[in-house]
């Protein structure tokens, strides 16, 4: 217990309280805070447990760097996993809990540390791999991990998603990106100025500072003041996290209700600032070791003050400002510089020159610092190592980094990235060279804003891979500088492999505070400098966002909108059970399935068949551009008839089935399957662009303007006369086609069937279907015929052997395997697939092919194994479609077997799930063989 | 997010855009005089090349066909045209 609250500092509202519970022991924070603030205040100091050697964990930083304090959150009955302590607002009610353990302060599987020299880095494949992994793996997860799920939790998934155009983004609300956005809007640009945290100013905020002769909060009021003025925004808790092609740019909103934004702008600058590097010592993951600019902005922002004995390793000017607040703020501050050329000692602050930490001391959590051989009692060490860019952003543009060593950082490559880094993010330290870099990336003329120059020097501070004890790179994924010497023992010398290896920097914060140790430390046991060891691979997001802000308001009935039928109300009123087919919602059942198929043959049936494709192929190239695309020739179909055909692909596997209707001599329909009619119209249109003259045949895509009513049974033709059909409707013949009208209305009637049974399609305009609708329902009544559904009229095709593509055919069927070799032998002109049909695989004899199966008891399982009946069992194919026909009162089954012709009359077992049973091979149609019942 | 210009709508995002083929790439024909190999050499056979692509698209909003030139590299699109002898219908 060593932090506090400053009884005056801090921009909190001291007279709102905010109650809170952290992992089940009450708490007292104020609006205003942050989880972080609040729980340093409150003095806890241990706020969770490392993913690997559970060892305590406390509070690392104020950002999106946060390696160790993530909560999982409830609050209002939800809970929240994984947020970021430093980025989540203090809510009234909140319920915290520590993440990996179950009480952060006491956690007996902290005995893991005691056996920290046989756990090195690959400790877990290399040792659970025997065995089987998988028998391990449930163990090992409950161990380790982060946060946990909770099922109750289903976020609404009503994020908007917006979409935004601006003519400068600027990255980063800090000095820099105020200067850019400022010059910008100053010619009128339209700006969008983000930033992470919760108001605009980056470190102004806590470093203070004059700008322009006045103080720093005018500098931003009057800024934000501009770019709004020239139609620009300046949003604030809004992340951007990821960059992407064609300069398009995603960010994260959040507030009361939070928004993800698609930005693309003219210009980009990159003004993110840079994050504090820790320094490495013996122990340095002990709760206590802090980062200093941390400290500075808890202290400056909430009145959050880390400790009351401060000890502060650095070796850069940075943190003088940070020692000079908290020995104000009434603390004891030690202040270590591992320079003998340093800043004058800030007042109430000792300053010991040529000194840095060279073991933090604590069980729990920090005691004491051993430095320069002297032992110093402390309850916090706060360090800086100097600042690592945030050049994220950059590299997510396929940017390359520089090392620049007067700035001791990996800095943007010029001319690599569309991005324009201004400020920390280019390595640009010290507040009036960042007013004046972003003023310039701006596009600002004249002088820059101007600032009271503070010095700004550093030495370069690295981890001494000859270090004793127990040093750590990243915190938060429990890698050790031990770990990182024995992947370069071990050749993993690339960081790259360093990364894969050891987990370096693989955690949610991403190695914002700790890849460039790794890369460092990795630098120095291979003797080769920073540039040539290299960086590993930036990419989105930023920091981790929730899913619902990807998939916005695109889940639940919005996630894949289904089609809806014209009739759908009536439907409903007749009782119908809907379904999905095909991404339609359409009428699975009436009534009873059986019922309704064995009625259908008996009477006559109803059934709603708008989904089926309709694509007009119009005019005098229309027959060529049918017959090219087409496995059976169309040019040769007289007007007024109709002919079954298959779309190929040209790999001569079949895509779809169905029948064409030819209206007059350059007119024809194409019925495709309801769920394929977009790629056949495709199929179609790039013949007819790519291959044809276009002006010469237009093909065009009706499915939904008309509404197909099908009659199908021995009744069918009296329940057309019954409906008042006119006379050219029932006449007509099988495969025969006329356009009519019924009443005034445009009316379309084919006898095309899919059941077996003559049948009439009859299609009028989507806006008559009620109509249409009405007269056949009082033909039903008066006549009791029935509706069926779709589940019947998968009953009454099966027993037909008719196949529906894509469940009865997969994806190595061509169309002599399905009994349809005809016109691959007799077609002399060139069409889609013909020669794939023709290759050694198509030509094979004992190809897979469609057959009928025979069998007693149960429907046989659809997708189960034919099996030899002897010999070893190996499959020969499977069932396809399989329904109880009410109509034969016995199973029917379709299938797909190895040299399926040639083994009619023979028994296959039939294997499913353990399940042993045997079939007869027979032709696929079991109903009504010599198709009199068509012929009606 | 990419975004394609198609000729005929102006530009669009990439999600509206379905590529159909590499340009250039002939059907060989008549079927009876083509080879094994020849023929899976224009199914399966593509060259995707690293920088500049010449490839037909279609924009599935409009249902043209189009040819864009590209660099698959840096995803700069360095041309989009009507197939040939559709620029008229485009005017």
């Amino acid at each position: 217990m060593s932090g506090w609250r400053h009884p005056t500092l801090g921009q909190i509202d001291r007279d709102r309280h905010l109650r809170f519970t952290f992992d089940g022991e009450g708490h007292t924070g104020y609006a205003g805070d942050t989880l972080a603030s609040a729980l340093l205040a409150s003095g806890t100091r241990v706020l969770g447990r490392s993913f690997k050697y559970h060892r305590p964990r406390g509070l690392w930083g104020l950002g999106g760097e946060e390696p160790n304090a993530l909560f999982d959150v409830g609050h209002g009955g939800i809970s929240t996993p994984n947020c970021r302590a430093t980025l989540t607002p203090l809510r009234d009610g909140m319920d915290l809990r520590a993440v990996n353990t179950r009480k952060a302060a006491r956690d007996p599987l902290g005995l893991l540390d005691l056996a920290q020299r046989f756990l090195p880095a690959g400790f877990y494949y290399k040792t659970f791999m025997a065995g089987g992994w998988m028998r391990w793996e449930p163990m090992i997860r409950r161990m380790a991990g982060l946060g946990r799920l909770d099922p109750s939790n289903r976020p609404s998934g009503d994020m908007p998603q917006r979409n935004a155009r601006c003519d400068l983004l600027v990255i980063g609300a800090g000095p820099a990106g105020l200067a850019a956005a400022r010059a910008a809007a100053g010619h009128g640009a339209t700006v969008w100025l983000l930033d992470e945290a919760g108001a605009p100013g980056g470190t102004l905020r806590w470093r203070g500072g004059e700008i322009e002769g006045g103080p720093w909060q005018d500098f931003v009021a009057d800024t934000v003041q501009k770019v709004e003025a020239a139609g620009g925004r300046v949003l604030t808790d809004t992340t951007l996290w990821g960059a992407f092609d064609h300069g398009l740019f995603a960010a994260w909103q959040r507030g009361a209700r939070d928004f993800h934004w698609r930005i693309r702008a003219a210009k980009v600058v990159l003004a993110a600032g840079a994050i504090e590097r820790p320094l490495w010592f013996a122990n340095n993951d002990l709760p206590g070791v802090m980062s200093a600019e941390a400290a500075l902005h808890h202290l400056v922002l909430y009145g959050a003050v880390a400790g009351r004995r401060i000890v502060l390793a650095t070796g850069n000017d940075g943190s003088y400002p940070v020692a000079a607040a908290l020995a104000e703020a009434g603390c004891h501050v030690t202040l270590l510089d591992a320079r003998e050329d340093t800043p004058a000692a800030p007042e109430g602050v000792e300053v010991r020159r040529g000194v840095a930490i060279d073991a933090a001391r604590g069980t729990r959590s920090l005691g004491a610092v051993r430095a320069g051989g002297q032992h110093i009692d402390a309850d916090t060490a706060l360090v800086s190592g100097g600042y690592t860019p945030s050049v994220h952003l950059h590299c997510q543009t396929g940017g390359k980094l520089d090392w620049d060593v007067d700035r001791d950082a990996l800095i943007p490559r010029p001319g690599t990235s569309p991005l324009i880094p201004a400020g920390a993010a280019n390595g640009t330290f010290g507040l009036n060279a960042a007013l004046a870099e972003g003023h310039a990336a701006g596009g600002g003329m004249g002088s820059a804003p101007n600032a009271a120059g503070a010095t700004w020097a550093l030495a370069p501070m690295r981890p001494d891979p000859k270090g004793r004890g127990r040093v750590w790179i990243d915190p938060q994924n429990d890698v050790t500088l031990k770990d990182v010497k024995l992947a370069a023992q071990e050749g993993y010398r690339s960081v790259e492999h360093l990364k894969r290896y050891t987990t370096l920097g693989m955690a949610t914060d991403q190695g914002r505070s700790s890849n460039f140790a790794g890369l460092a430390a990795m630098a120095a046991l291979t003797g080769r400098t920073i540039p040539e060891t290299g960086t590993t691979t930036y990419r989105p997001p930023f920091t981790p966002i929730p899913l619902t802000a990807l998939g916005g308001m695109r889940r639940g009935a919005l996630f894949n909108p289904l089609k809806r039928l014209a009739l759908e109300p009536q439907h409903a009123a007749l009782g119908a059970t809907f379904g999905e087919y095909g991404g339609w919602r359409r009428p699975a059942k009436y009534s009873d399935t059986q019922a309704e198929a064995k009625g259908a043959r008996e009477t006559f049936g109803l059934y709603d068949a708008s989904p089926l494709g309709k694509i007009e192929v119009i005019g005098p190239g229309a027959a060529e551009l049918l017959d090219f695309c087409g496995y059976v020739a169309m040019s040769t179909l007289k007007p007024g008839r109709a002919r079954y055909g298959f779309m190929l692909g040209e790999n001569g596997v079949v895509a779809d089935d169905g029948v064409t209707l030819r209206l007059d001599d350059n007119r024809f329909i194409l019925s495709a399957s309801s769920s394929h009619v977009d790629h056949v119209r495709l199929i179609l249109e790039e013949a007819r662009q790519d291959r044809f003259d276009p002006s010469r045949v237009f093909v065009h895509d009706v499915t939904a303007q008309w509404v197909t009513l099908s009659v199908s049974g021995p009744q069918a033709r009296t329940a057309l006369e019954t409906a008042g059909m006119p006379d050219d409707v029932t006449a007509l013949r099988h495969m025969q086609v006329v356009e009519t009208r019924w009443t005034q209305v445009p009316l379309r009637a084919a006898r095309v069937s899919f059941t077996g049974d003559a049948c009439w399609e009859l299609s009028v305009p989507a806006r008559h279907a009620p109509g249409l609708m009405t007269v056949l329902e009082g033909a039903r009544e008066a006549l009791g015929g029935h509706w069926i559904g779709l589940e019947a009229l998968m009953i009454l095709r099966a027993e037909k052997g008719y196949i529906l593509i894509g469940k009865d055919t997969d994806g190595i069927t061509m169309p002599q395997d399905l009994g349809w070799g005809r016109p691959r032998e007799r077609r002399q002109d060139e069409y889609f697939g013909r020669r794939a049909l023709f290759t050694p695989e198509a030509m094979r004899e004992d190809r897979r092919q469609l057959v009928g199966l025979d069998c007693d008891g149960a429907p046989l399982p659809t997708g189960a194994h034919l099996v030899p009946l002897d010999g070893p069992a190996r499959s020969l194919g499977f069932v396809t479609s399989s329904y109880h026909s009410p109509t034969l009162n016995r199973s029917v089954a379709l299938a797909l077997v190895d040299a399926g012709l040639d083994r009619m009359g023979d028994t296959l077992g039939v294997f499913h799930l353990g399940q042993h049973r045997t079939a007869r091979i027979c032709a696929p149609c079991a109903f009504d063989p010599e198709g009199t019942r068509l012929a009606d | 997010m990419q975004i394609f210009p198609c000729p005929f709508c102006g530009p669009r995002d990439e999600t509206e855009f379905h590529f159909a083929a590499e340009a250039g790439k002939h059907r060989p024909e008549p079927a009876p005089e083509v080879t094994d190999t020849a023929w899976s050499d224009y199914l399966y056979g593509a060259d995707a090349p690293k920088g500049r692509a010449r490839e037909v698209w279609v924009h599935l909003t409009c249902g043209e066909f189009l040819l864009l030139t590209r660099d698959t590299v840096t995803r700069e699109v360095l041309d989009a045209a009507a197939l040939p002898g559709r620029g008229e219908a485009a005017t």
